[in-house]
């Protein structure tokens, strides 16, 4: 296939998994704000800056100058025209993607995204001039946001041929899935530290009940492991988990899985090929324990950094020749 | 769609039942399920200078306009012939020039056209085929004839009118296509990729085919990923094709693949920056080398734009019988050259009652439209003729045959053209039965073209005696120009 193709659909499903993340962070962010004062998370700044770190916006926001607050957050994240990865953004960027790869998608994955662009459009009409920061209309708008990336998900699922586009759609919602979840534990990887359990008490309980529901988790939780929330395991199942669809483990189960597809399909594997390989082989490898004691914020430091490695990987192998 | 006295017309009975049983608010809601399902699949057009309504959708009308299949049986005997010749046409201008040695027409129109292509004088073309695909633009203006208004051969677009209107159709009306026995135009793709594998320049391998685009932003994208789609060849931009040892490739996900085929919707300035013009961020640095190498089939040929020039237009009946020693089956709109000085004087007494174009306009702009120009139009148009005749032609206003047309307060008759589309492979012509319908929106209006507010409606072609015991030969038919009242 065109490698201009490919690039397209493998940005437009890793755009729809962003819009999604990012409703599910500010979800839980408002879940968290509306807490009493001291539940808060001690000694690391407000919810709202948290939430601007885990999706990566936190550089951008501060150049806007507004006060870290939750309407200017949300705001930034969800209909700002000048975030560049605000949700907005991101279904836009979708849409123009899956407009220049039209031939390269089934018409009902068109129709859910661009269904959803005109959707978007009526969001942002009704939120254009309305003065006053409306909770119950944003509470509408992220569930049709996550009701879209299901939509797209599933069309792509269930009407895509089983060739090299459906194989790099998959790895742009898996690359950026592993993103999205690494970033989330990286900004609140010292309330599952064991020590902060003596520190912060029980209240921290709703800093990783709110983690789990950002990556839509909480009920998995109980299923795995059948006992009340620790810290540890929340970080056991995000990462090391294979049965949880979105750990770092399973999205790397799927990416060397459909990197291999392209591989045997091609008759050649390559840098990308390796490269997943060897992040998998090192996630199989890990256990908790060792993670904790060679400290969580290095490791899932080292993931960024090897994801984002992977991306660039692919990119030279196959999209931008 | 009616007799002069008000009956009528055989090829609309049945629509004329319809349309009095239908309940009052059927249309109107059908109407807007039509302009759903196309908001839907995403079926838009961008209008130039327009930053608003970048993506705005043609207007569809739900009745459809029908023609009797003899009539169509006329219609595409005379469209093959005036394919054919044009493709003779081309062959003779790029190389011997036997019609201008033959003082049939003058030289001056040749070498000064801005689409006569000096680097296309003596190039061969794979198969000797020039134009793959034409859109001809025909108008009824009484019983029996058609008559052509415009030939394009250069890249005309609508067919994805054709084929999505008929979707919507059969879909919003099933009643109406059980009644009709409507012959079918889906096979349109797979004629097309008959068409463009029979020209491949190689028959050393099974031929890769591609739909070059201009893009996203260009007017028509939505036909050139719908076509690509339906023919199942790759939609490529100019960056995505390379061009090495005069052979063009494809950047693909495996490395470069060769293409052989290249079925493009970008103009000749902009193909190639090497030769046409150098700023062109939409073409193939070294298509032309590939091309004049004879590595790589592009339909349709360069420098067609010569043979759908409105100077040359004119003298198509004089091209039809020098080629093909045969009289035209289909007639020109008589037209006044006003190169010609007589022809000129003519013009200029009579604005008010004509239409004159530019000869190398096209989408309706820099036209009058005499009857319904204002007095400044009409004085602005004199001098530009004055100073420049020879960039305009004039025609006859002519009564153009009207089609019952849905509206929120009625139906009422509107002016229709028709273009169908006409294949041509290295084994001869194809075409679909069928064709894109425009119609004028206005009351009264003669301008189609969807960026001046014009619409679209399916066009059927049906069996002419299967219609309640009257058979069309039998029957005079009398003025279609006539309003349904």
């Amino acid at each position: 296939m065109l490698a201009r193709t490919a690039d397209n659909l493998y940005w437009l499903s890793r755009y729809m998994e962003r819009a999604d993340f990012l409703a599910r962070i500010v979800q839980a962010t408002q879940r968290l704000a509306s807490l009493p004062i001291d539940y808060s998370q001690p000694g690391q700044g407000t919810e709202w800056e948290s939430a601007l770190e885990a999706s990566g916006a936190a550089e951008g926001f501060l150049e806007t100058g507004a006060p870290v607050d939750e309407e200017h957050v949300v705001d930034y994240l969800t209909f700002s025209v000048e975030n560049p990865a605000s949700i907005r953004n991101c279904i836009e960027y979708a849409r123009s993607n899956a407009r220049s790869v039209r031939t390269a998608l089934t018409s009902e994955m068109w129709e859910a995204i661009n269904g959803a662009w005109f959707e978007l459009k009526r969001f942002e009409s009704v939120n254009i001039g309305r003065g006053q920061f409306d909770r119950e209309e944003l509470t509408r708008f992220l569930d049709f946001v996550k009701k879209t990336s299901l939509d797209f998900d599933g069309c792509a699922y269930r009407t895509m041929l089983r060739n090299d586009a459906y194989w790099f759609t998959r790895l742009g919602v898996y690359l950026e899935r592993a993103d999205n979840t690494a970033r989330l534990l990286d900004v609140k990887y010292h309330v599952l530290l064991p020590e902060s359990e003596v520190v912060g008490g029980s209240l921290d309980y709703f800093q990783w009940t709110a983690i789990l529901r950002a990556v839509s988790a909480h009920t998995a939780y109980h299923w795995v492991y059948r006992q009340s929330i620790k810290p540890w395991l929340v970080a056991d199942l995000l990462i090391l988990k294979i049965e949880m669809p979105r750990s770092l483990i399973a999205c790397y189960d799927n990416i060397v899985y459909f990197l291999d597809a392209i591989g045997r399909a091609y008759g050649i594997q390559g840098s990308s090929q390796r490269h997943a390989r060897t992040v998998m082989e090192r996630l199989q490898a890990a256990s908790t324990r060792e993670i904790f004691q060679s400290g969580l914020h290095e490791f899932i430091t080292t993931f960024v950094e090897d994801n984002s490695r992977l991306s660039e990987a692919i990119s030279t192998q196959y999209l931008v020749i | 769609m009616t007799f002069v006295d008000g009956s009528v017309r055989v090829a609309y009975e049945r629509i004329a039942k319809w349309l009095a049983d239908a309940p009052k608010d059927m249309l109107a809601s059908r109407q807007r399920h039509a302009e759903l399902m196309f908001r839907r699949i995403g079926i838009t057009f961008n209008v130039y200078g327009d930053k608003d309504a970048s993506e705005r959708l043609i207007p569809f009308d739900i009745i459809p306009r029908i023609i009797l299949r003899s009539e169509w049986g006329r219609l595409e005997a005379g469209l093959t012939q005036r394919v054919n010749a044009i493709n003779r046409f081309l062959a003779d201008i790029y190389h011997g020039q036997e019609i201008v040695k033959a003082g049939i027409l003058p030289a001056g129109i040749v070498e000064s056209n801005p689409y006569f292509n000096k680097h296309m004088i003596g190039q061969k073309v794979p198969h000797g085929v020039y134009v793959h695909i034409a859109g001809i633009d025909v108008v009824r203006v009484d019983e029996d004839d058609f008559y052509v208004l415009e030939d394009n051969v250069r890249t005309p677009s609508g067919v994805s009118y054709m084929l999505e209107n008929r979707e919507v159709m059969m879909r919003l009306t099933p009643d109406l296509f059980a009644s009709h026995r409507v012959a079918p135009v889906e096979n349109y793709p797979d004629a097309l990729l008959a068409a463009l594998r029979s020209v491949t320049p190689t028959d050393k391998h099974d031929p890769v085919i591609a739909l070059l685009t201009p893009g996203p932003f260009n007017s028509a994208y939505y036909e050139h990923s719908f076509l690509a789609d339906k023919l199942g060849i790759e939609l490529v931009e100019g960056r995505d094709l390379i061009v090495e040892d005069d052979t063009v490739f494809m950047r693909t996900t495996e490395g470069p693949r060769r293409v052989d085929v290249l079925y493009r919707r970008i103009d000749d300035d902009f193909i190639d920056p090497e030769v046409f013009n150098p700023i062109s961020m939409l073409g193939v640095p070294g298509l032309m080398r590939a091309y004049k190498a004879g590595n790589i089939t592009i339909a349709n040929a360069v420098g067609t734009g010569i043979a759908d020039d409105k100077a040359i237009y004119t003298y198509m009946p004089e091209i039809i019988e020098f080629y093909l020693g045969e009289k035209p089956l289909l007639k020109n709109v008589p037209t006044w050259r006003c190169r010609e000085p007589d022809a000129l004087k003519y013009v200029l007494e009579n604005l008010g009652d004509l239409v004159v174009k530019e000869v190398n306009g096209s989408g309706g702009y820099g036209m009058l439209v005499g009857p319904h120009a204002t007095a400044a139009q009409i004085a602005e148009f004199r001098v530009k003729l004055t100073e420049d005749p020879s960039n305009f032609i004039a025609q006859p206003t002519l009564s153009l045959s009207t089609c019952p047309t849905f509206f929120e307060s009625g139906i009422g008759p509107r002016h229709v053209d028709l273009r169908p589309f006409v294949l041509s492979g290295a084994d001869g012509v194809r075409i679909v039965p069928g064709g894109l319908t425009r119609v004028a929106l206005k009351e009264g209006s003669l301008v189609v073209n969807s960026s001046q507010g014009g619409g679209t409606k399916d066009t059927w072609i049906v069996d002419d005696n299967n219609s309640n015991g009257h058979h069309a030969n039998g029957t005079r038919l009398q003025s279609q120009s006539q309003s349904q009242s």
